[in-house]
């Protein structure tokens, strides 16, 4: 039997505050810009990576990208987002590490709250850790370097593999895709890179794990995963952060290509203090035949604005979208899912779940393009939202735009509201009121937990009970 | 009145022994949902060892009777006691009623999408009786009791009640009885939306359970048919929020022949 919710109810009951994650971590930054985006942050950024020429230009123009576009009118507020009140770059050690030893100790006790090296130890077969701007710890397991498996930070991977990084950067998502792709293109830094060669498969999954530490900080990672034909990975992120009274601001982003029958599963683990803005560009490339999973895990944040999305690009490629989204008081979780079919006989698969409680806010904004020539096209799309109370709020903007005629989609989305008579039910079986709507939310999110490995659905069965305590209805 | 003088146990999880005599005080229960009067004046005692049932037109207040004993959020008691062995129940919430040992069985059973019954019943036992349940243990007894059910086990990992017909819910109900063990057990039209052969089995599943565990039970009915399983020490009939006669047996055979009408 899986676990339920009333079995770490006493956990819950002495833990303080909601958030876990929220503690910050005295440290001595070896570099720090000042607050604000300008061309010299951008050349600093660039000379103290020592980067190469190519990269600075494309930092630069990706800048003059960003200064024209305006902020988005649509999904989320991010007008109190107050962009000159960001540190765009904080360099926390010298350089990135492979032992665990030589991370300077305070941040190396950080990563073990949040369980890094214990998870790396047990069932990851590479972890990398980034702590503001940098990566400072990679780590791969040596049975798959001798494979030919490249698993990097971004920065890393720009020094060893110069012509590699050249060949994808940027192509999946380019600068001028939206005004934060242009800022992250801009000012990125730290991120994981991943090559994985022809047919290799690789059974346990990576993971990385981003943590902010200062206040106003601007966290950029640049993911860039490669999988060649028949070969497979499964790479993992979490992220966490510091509560502060005012904001700071993640935007990644994440490009992916998935070659002839390669597979790819990227599964975000979220779980941002209150304070964070989350604008995030993720997108996957999936070739003949070839696979991609985004499991999109999303609790905590300020506003997050999300929408993963894969372009079947070959016939018969896949894709599968599966996102959980938990807004709490203060909260707009703004996401969904974005898939085109660009060749016959590809297939795809959403399924968002959204929580909301206390006056929270859920979003679901998902398109299904099908564009002419895609013949043979299914699609199935299933939004359901859960409110716990009357003040919270869940959308649903589902856009359709299909050029064929021949295509099977079939889209079913429910709202509902916590119902007075599930927790008498669940009441008069001997459970309070707490226990109940935490057993209904648990049961409404399982079919999206169960996809995660078992590690991670137990954390987040625990996360969600934690983010249950408190008042319901 | 018949007592059981020594309940069998079969497993670890259901060897609870019962202190021999619970009691159910009702008295003058007046009770209104929406502003709208529904109970009366409505007075009753239900003893361990007793089978009650109480029958009755539709709109007579018999299913208010019982959310009103478990505490629904929605009915409001104006007047009026119920006592569980001398303690006033009506200002507890559900989950102190049930910890008290008092069960509904639902009318309607109440869907709960992702929640396997046999992890909810696991902790819903835990919940009452405070003590911890390993899932092996548990499982072991959910088995036993949902075969003696007629229901295949695989309704064990399936949702609470997620999907299933009307007579398969109502022998969750009387399985989640006989693992809950309640002092006393109020049936709510547990026969209605059951075939004939489904309301043997249930009204076996209750008999039992009344064996077993010595418990009160509160039959509520509209029909004298599962009055042919399940034998009743005391009938009453009920209508507009109120006991109108109260008789043996053989009233619900009067009510059987004569129909309502000679009694509101």
């Amino acid at each position: 039997m899986s676990r339920v919710p009333t079995q770490t109810h006493d956990l819950i009951k002495d833990t303080l505050s909601n958030y876990k994650f929220g503690f910050k971590t005295e440290t001595k930054p070896v570099y720090k810009a000042p607050k604000g985006l300008s061309e010299e942050v951008i050349r600093e950024i660039s000379r103290q990576k020592d980067e190469p020429e190519w990269m600075l230009e494309y930092r630069l123009k990706a800048y003059e990208i960003f200064k024209k576009k305006p902020m988005p009118e649509w999904g989320g507020n991010v007008k109190a987002l107050d962009l000159d009140n960001i540190y765009y770059y904080i360099r926390p050690q010298d350089t990135e590490k492979t032992d665990w030893n030589e991370v300077p100790s305070e941040i190396k006790t950080t990563f073990e709250r949040l369980g890094i090296p214990q998870a790396e130890k047990e069932f990851l077969a590479g972890t990398g850790a980034q702590f503001e701007s940098e990566v400072v710890y990679h780590s791969l397991h040596q049975s798959l370097k001798d494979q030919g498996v490249i698993f990097e930070s971004t920065d890393e991977a720009l020094k060893k593999y110069p012509e590699l990084f050249k060949k994808y950067f940027g192509t999946v998502i380019p600068a001028h895709d939206n005004k934060f792709s242009a800022l992250n293109s801009a000012v990125w830094s730290g991120g994981s890179f991943i090559y994985v060669p022809e047919g290799v498969h690789i059974e346990l999954p990576l993971q990385a794990y981003f943590r902010i530490n200062a206040e106003n900080m601007g966290q950029f990672e640049r993911t860039l995963i490669i999988v060649e034909k028949g070969a497979s990975i499964h790479y993992i992120e979490g992220c966490t952060a510091p509560t502060y009274s005012s904001e700071s601001l993640h935007s990644a982003v994440v490009e992916i290509i998935v070659n002839e029958g390669g597979r790819c599963q990227y599964t975000t683990i979220q779980n941002w203090s209150n304070n964070i803005y989350n604008l995030v560009t993720k997108r996957a490339f999936a070739y003949k035949n070839a696979e991609m999973f985004w499991l999109d895990c999303n609790i905590g944040s300020k506003l997050t604005m999300k929408y993963p999305a894969v372009y079947l690009l070959g016939e018969g490629a896949r894709g599968e979208i599966q996102s959980l989204a938990f807004s709490g008081a203060k909260q707009h979780q703004d996401t969904g899912a974005k898939i085109i079919h660009a060749a016959p006989n590809t297939s795809s698969k959403i399924v968002s779940k959204s929580v909301c409680k206390d006056g929270g806010r859920g979003t679901y904004r998902g398109l299904i393009q099908v564009n002419k020539g895609a013949t043979g096209v299914k699609s199935h799309i299933a939004c359901d939202a859960l409110l716990l109370d009357g003040d919270s709020r869940s959308d649903t903007y589902p856009t359709m735009k299909i050029e064929e005629d021949d295509v099977a989609i079939a889209h079913e989305a429910t709202v509902t509201k916590i119902g007075e008579e599930q927790l008498f039910y669940l009441q008069t079986r001997g459970l309070d009121e707490q226990e109940a709507a935490s057993m209904i939310v648990n049961g409404f999110a399982k079919p999206i937990i169960k996809e995660f490995p078992m590690e991670y659905a137990l954390e987040l069965t625990r996360l969600l009970e934690l983010e249950m305590t408190g008042s319901v209805g | 009145m018949k007592i059981a003088t020594n309940p069998t146990t079969e497993n670890s999880i259901n060897s609870h022994q019962r202190p021999t005599m619970n009691t159910l005080e009702i008295i003058d229960i007046h009770a209104e949902v929406d502003g709208q009067k529904i109970l009366k004046g409505l007075s009753l005692t239900i003893s361990s060892g007793q089978i009650h049932t109480i029958m009755g037109p539709n709109g007579s207040g018999k299913s208010t009777l019982c959310k009103v004993l478990m505490g629904h959020p929605k009915y409001e008691v104006t007047k009026g006691e119920a006592l569980f062995n001398g303690e006033n129940i009506l200002e507890m919430e559900p989950e102190e009623r049930a910890k008290l040992g008092l069960f509904l069985g639902f009318q309607h059973p109440i869907e709960i999408a992702g929640v396997t019954l046999g992890n909810f019943l696991r902790h819903s036992k835990m919940a009452i009786t405070g003590e911890k349940i390993g899932p092996v243990a548990f499982m072991k007894t959910m088995k036993a009791k949902t075969e003696e059910l007629g229901m295949h086990r695989s309704f064990i990992g399936r949702g609470v009640n997620e999907g299933f017909s009307g007579g398969e819910k109502k022998r969750t109900e009387i399985a989640q009885m006989a693992v809950l063990e309640p002092k006393i057990a109020l049936l709510d039209e547990i026969d209605s939306g059951l075939d004939i052969d489904a309301l043997e089995i249930v009204s076996e599943g209750i008999n039992k359970n009344f064996e077993q565990t010595n418990c009160g039970i509160l039959l509520i009915t509209h029909y004298q048919r599962i009055l042919n399983y399940i034998k009743p020490h005391h009938v009453h009939i009920m209508h507009d929020g109120r006991i109108i006669k109260s008789g043996g047996a053989e009233l619900a055979q009067e009510l059987e022949d004569n129909g309502y009408k000679k009694y509101v």
